[in-house]
C-alpha cells in the first residue's frame, strides 16, 4: 500500500510540474502585459513601464521567470511560500489567503450539499426505475446539465433574491397562493412516497391539508419575520429523527438501538437549557466542540447499551445527537433573525461574500455570511447535484443486477436491507472517484459563479490575472486547483482500494 | 402488488413455459420448440444497423430532441442567411432602427380565445435592443456562430480523442504510458482555465471563431481518449485482430479498419456529449470575456452584453439563454438516445425490474 501511495504521489507531482510549466508558458505568451501602458499618454509612462517590468521580471527570459516562480513555490516545502508579486506589485501570498478562504467556503459547502442530496436522489430514482419520479428527475438532471451557469445565476438573483427581499418586508401569502403551494406540496409528497393509488391519495390529502393549515398559522405567528422553534419543536423533531433512524436501520422493535436514541433526545433537552446563555454569543470553536461532543457522548451511550447491534446503535445515537444539537443552534439563529432583519432589511445578498461595514453579534454576522453564501452555493450545488444523482443511479442499477443482490433477495432479506446494506454500499465505491473529480472541477467552475456574484475569490483573481497577462495570480490559482485535483484523485484511488477488496495494489 | 409481479418474473420468460408447439400439438423436445419459435420469428431478423436504428427511433426524447435541433439549426441558418446567401428575414442584425413600443417582443403564441393577440410573428418577434437593432436577427446570428463552434469542437475533439485512445490502447507499453500521462496533464488543469488562456491567446492573434473552435477542440478530447483506449484494450485481444495481424495487415489498417469501427458506439455517443459541452464552454468563455470577441458574436456574448438590461428589457436576456438551454438539452437527450441504441445492455424496459417500494 505504501509503495502504491508513494508511486502515485511521484507521478502526480510530475504531472503537476509539467502542467504548471505548460500553463506558465501559455499565460505569458497569451498577450502583452505592457499593452495598456504602451497606449497610455501619461507623463510618467516610462517610469510606470520600468516599474511593471521590475514587478514582473519582464526583463528576464521566460525560462528564468518560470524558474523564479518554481523556486518560490518550492519554498512551500520549507513552510514559507513565495508566489511572487502581481502586476501592481502586491504580494500574491496575501491575495491568495484572502481569496482561497471565501472560495473554499463556497466550494466545500456546495460539494457536501450536492453529494448528500445527489446520492439520496440517485438511490431513490434507481429504486423506482422507470417511474414518474424517475422520468421527472432524469429530465431535471438533463436540464441542469444543460444550464449555462451565468444565465441561471442572473435568474436566481432576479427571481429568488430580489423577489424574496421584496416579500420579506411584509410577508404575506394570498389564499390562492396557499392553495397552489398546498396542492403542489401534496403532489410532490405523493410522488416521493409512492405506493398504490389509495396510499397516494391519502398522502396527497394529508400533506396538502397540512400545508394549507400550516402556512396561515405561520403567517398569523408572523413566523417569517419572527421565527421560533422552541423546545417543543426541538423535542418533536429530534424524536422523529431518533425513531426514523431506528426504523431505517433495525426497526423500532429493537430496544438496543431505540433506547440509546431516546436517551440522546433526553440529553438534548437538558443540553438545550444548560447551554442557553452560552449560545447567546458563542464562538466558532465553541460550536465545533459542542458539535463534536453532541456526537461523542451519544455515541458512547450507544456503545455501552447497544449489545449485539453496538455499531448501529452508536451511529443512530450519534446522528440523533447531532440533529438535536443542530436544532438547538437553529433555535438560536431564529432568535437572532429579527435583529438581523433590522440591521439588514434586504437579507439575501447578490454581491460579494459579506456585507461591507456590517456589524453585529456572532449570530448576526453568521446570518449575513450565510445569506451572501446562499445563492452561489445553491447554484453550484444544483449543477453538481445533477451529476451525483445520475452517477449514483447508474451505479445502483449496475449493482442491482449483480448475483449477490439476487441472493440477498432470494434468501428473504427485507428490501430495506437489500438496498441499504447490500446494494448501496457497493454502489458508493465508484462515486468516491466522482466526488474527487467533482471537487476539483467545482473550484474551476467557481470562476463563473464568483464573477456573476461579485465575489473577491480565487476565480476573480484568476480572471483579472489573465486579463492583464499576469502569471503570478493565475499560477497561484492553478496551484490550489491542481493540487486539489491531484490530491483528491489520489485519495479516491486509496479509498477505492480500501473499500473494494477485489482491487489489489 | 409488487410481490405479485416478482412471482411473474420468477416464472421466467414466456417461450420456455409452454409445452405446446405453435400449432397446438404437443412437442417432444425443447429444441423443437425453439426451432418453431425461430421459424416464426425469421421474417423479423435484422442487421446490427437496423437494430440500432430501431432502438433509436423508439427513444421518444431523442426523436423530439432531433426535431428541435433541426428546427433551431434550419431557423438560424435560413433566416438571416449564411456565407453570403441571403435569408428570408428582412432585417439586418447590425442596423440600428427605430424603437417600437420600447423594443418589446412582438411574438405572440397565445391564441385569441385565450386572451392573447393570436399567433403572430410581428415586426420584431424577439424584440429590439436599446439601439433598436432587431434582436431576432442578432440571436439567430449568435446561434449560427455557437452551432458552428460546437460542431467544430465536437469534430476536432472526437478525431483527436479517437486517434490517441486507439494508438495508446493498441500499442500499450510506453506509448500508452506517455499518451495517458499527457491526458492526465490536460485533466489536471481545469478545462475552463486552460480554455480561457488559449482562447485569449487566439483572440489576441486572429480573433476568428474557427481558430477559437479549433483550440477548444484541442482541449476537450481527454474523456473520449480514455474511453476509446479502454475499448481498444479489450478489442485487441480478439481473434479477428490476431487474424488480421497474421495476414500481414499494416498497423494502420488494423486500427482503422478493424478496431475503430467497433468502437463507433462510444465515439458517436461521446461526440454528441462533446458538442453539448462545447456549447456551454463557448458560452461561458464568451461570458467571461475570453471567448468570442465583439465584432463577432455568440449566444454567450449576447448574454454578457445585455445582462445589465435584465430589469428593463428582460427579453434581451431570455432569448439567447433559452436557445442555449434548448440546444444543449436536445443534444444531451440525443446522446442519451444514441447510447441506449448502441449499448444493448441498457435497452429501456427490456430489463425492467420492479422492486418493492422502500418501506
Amino acid at each position: 500500500m505504501l509503495k502504491f501511495i508513494i508511486k502515485r504521489l511521484g507521478a502526480s507531482l510530475g504531472i503537476l510540474l509539467a502542467a504548471s510549466f505548460l500553463l506558465y508558458v501559455l499565460v505569458i505568451n497569451s498577450g502583452d502585459p505592457l499593452q495598456d501602458l504602451r497606449e497610455s499618454t501619461a507623463d510618467n509612462r516610462e517610469h510606470l513601464m520600468a516599474q511593471r517590468v521590475e514587478y514582473m521580471n519582464l526583463d528576464q527570459p521566460w525560462y528564468a521567470r518560470y524558474w523564479d516562480w518554481l523556486t518560490g513555490v518550492g519554498k512551500c516545502f520549507g513552510g514559507a511560500c513565495d508566489l511572487g508579486t502581481n502586476i501592481q506589485g502586491q504580494n500574491v501570498n496575501d491575495l491568495l489567503a484572502v481569496a482561497a478562504s471565501s472560495t473554499l467556503r463556497l466550494v466545500i459547502l456546495a460539494t457536501v450539499l450536492a453529494a448528500i442530496f445527489g446520492i439520496a436522489i440517485g438511490v431513490l430514482t434507481a429504486v423506482r426505475q422507470y417511474s414518474g419520479l424517475d422520468y421527472g428527475v432524469t429530465f431535471l438532471t438533463f436540464l441542469f446539465f444543460s444550464l449555462p451557469v451565468f444565465w441561471a445565476a442572473v435568474m436566481l438573483k432576479e427571481y429568488m433574491a430580489i423577489g424574496y427581499n421584496d416579500w420579506i418586508k411584509e410577508p404575506d401569502i394570498s389564499m390562492v397562493q396557499i392553495i397552489v403551494i398546498a396542492l403542489l406540496f401534496g403532489f410532490l409528497m405523493q410522488v416521493f412516497l409512492a405506493g398504490d393509488l389509495k396510499r397516494r391519495i391519502i398522502t396527497f390529502a394529508v400533506s396538502a391539508a397540512f400545508v394549507g393549515v400550516a402556512i396561515p398559522y405561520l403567517l398569523w405567528l408572523n413566523f417569517f419575520r419572527y421565527p421560533q422553534l422552541g423546545l417543543v419543536g426541538i423535542i418533536i423533531l429530534s424524536l422523529a429523527v431518533a425513531l426514523s433512524g431506528t426504523a431505517m436501520t433495525v426497526g423500532v422493535r429493537n430496544k438496543a438501538v431505540l433506547y440509546p436514541a431516546l436517551i440522546t433526545v433526553g440529553l438534548g433537552i437538558i443540553a438545550y437549557y444548560a447551554t442557553f446563555s452560552l449560545l447567546e454569543s458563542p464562538s466558532t470553536w465553541l460550536l465545533i466542540i459542542g458539535g463534536a461532543l453532541s456526537m461523542i457522548i451519544p455515541g458512547a451511550i450507544g456503545y455501552f447499551m447497544g449489545g449485539r447491534v453496538r455499531k448501529i446503535a452508536m451511529w443512530v445515537s450519534a446522528f440523533t445527537g447531532l440533529v438535536a444539537a443542530g436544532l438547538t443552534t437553529v433555535d438560536h439563529i431564529f432568535r437572532a433573525w429579527p435583529e438581523f432583519l433590522a440591521l439588514k432589511p434586504r437579507p439575501i445578498g447578490t454581491i460579494g461574500s459579506q456585507t461591507p461595514n456590517f456589524d453585529g453579534g456572532f449570530w448576526e454576522i453568521f446570518l449575513d455570511r450565510g445569506a451572501q453564501l446562499l445563492l452561489p452555493t445553491l447554484l453550484l450545488a444544483i449543477i453538481s447535484l445533477a451529476s451525483y444523482s445520475r452517477y449514483t443511479r447508474t451505479s445502483m442499477l449496475e449493482v442491482g443486477q449483480q448475483d449477490y443482490i439476487r441472493t440477498a433477495r432470494s434468501k428473504g432479506l427485507s428490501e430495506r436491507t437489500v438496498v441499504f446494506r447490500h446494494a448501496f454500499r457497493n454502489a458508493l465505491i465508484p462515486i468516491a472517484t466522482i466526488a474527487a473529480f467533482d471537487f476539483a472541477g467545482l473550484i474551476g467552475g467557481a470562476v463563473i459563479t464568483e464573477t456573476v456574484f461579485g465575489w473577491k475569490g480565487m476565480g476573480e483573481m484568476f480572471k483579472t490575472g489573465l486579463e492583464h497577462i499576469d502569471p503570478a495570480p493565475v499560477m497561484a490559482f492553478f496551484l490550489v486547483t491542481g493540487t486539489a485535483a491531484v490530491l483528491f484523485n489520489m485519495l479516491a484511488d486509496i479509498f477505492y482500494a480500501l473499500l473494494d477488496p477485489r482491487i489489489r495494489v | 402488488m409488487s410481490e405479485h409481479q416478482n412471482n411473474d418474473e420468477l416464472r421466467g420468460s414466456s417461450n420456455m413455459q409452454s409445452e405446446m408447439g405453435p400449432d397446438g400439438h404437443p412437442v417432444v423436445s425443447l429444441a423443437e420448440v425453439e426451432d418453431a419459435e425461430l421459424a416464426k420469428n425469421e421474417s423479423q431478423s435484422r442487421s446490427q444497423g437496423q437494430l440500432i436504428r430501431r432502438r433509436f427511433l423508439n427513444h421518444k426524447p431523442a426523436i423530439i430532441s432531433s426535431v428541435v435541433l433541426v428546427f433551431i439549426t434550419v431557423m438560424a441558418f435560413s433566416s438571416i442567411g449564411f456565407a453570403g446567401i441571403p435569408g428570408w428575414w428582412d432585417k439586418d442584425y447590425s442596423k440600428a432602427g427605430e424603437l417600437i413600443n420600447g423594443g418589446a417582443p412582438t411574438l405572440s403564441l397565445l391564441p385569441t380565445w385565450l386572451g392573447g393577440s393570436g399567433l403572430a410573428f410581428g415586426e420584431s418577434p424577439f424584440g429590439q435592443d436599446n439601439t433598436g437593432k432587431d434582436y431576432f436577427a442578432l440571436v439567430m446570428r449568435g446561434t449560427q456562430k455557437s452551432i458552428i463552434i460546437a460542431v467544430i469542437v465536437g469534430m476536432v475533439a472526437t478525431f483527436i480523442g479517437a486517434i490517441i485512445g486507439a494508438v495508446a490502447g493498441y500499442f500499450r507499453g510506453w506509448v500508452d504510458e506517455v499518451l495517458m500521462r499527457i491526458t492526465d496533464l490536460f485533466i489536471v488543469i481545469p478545462l475552463l482555465v486552460l480554455a480561457a488562456v488559449l482562447a485569449q491567446m487566439v483572440g489576441n492573434k486572429s480573433g476568428s471563431i474557427f481558430a477559437l473552435a479549433f483550440v477548444l477542440g484541442l482541449l476537450t478530447w481527454t474523456g473520449l481518449a480514455r474511453l476509446v483506449r479502454g475499448e481498444i484494450l479489450s478489442l485487441r485481444e480478439r481473434e479477428y485482430v490476431a487474424a488480421a495481424q497474421a495476414m500481414g495487415s499494416k498497423t494502420s489498417r488494423v486500427i482503422f479498419k478493424h478496431l475503430l469501427p467497433n468502437t463507433v458506439g462510444v465515439i458517436v455517443v461521446n461526440a454528441t456529449f462533446a458538442i453539448a459541452g462545447a456549447i456551454l464552454l463557448e458560452t461561458s468563455l464568451s461570458y467571461l470575456g475570453f471567448g468570442v470577441q465583439p465584432p463577432e458574436t455568440s449566444l454567450g456574448l449576447l448574454i454578457s452584453q445585455y445582462q445589465n438590461a435584465f430589469t428593463n428589457r428582460p427579453w434581451l436576456f431570455w432569448w439567447p439563454g433559452m436557445i442555449i438551454v434548448a440546444i444543449a438539452l436536445s443534444v444531451n437527450f440525443l446522446g442519451d438516445g444514441l447510447r441506449d441504441a448502441f449499448d444493448p445492455r441498457q435497452t429501456r424496459k427490456a430489463k425492467r425490474r420492479k422492486t418493492k417500494e422502500l418501506s
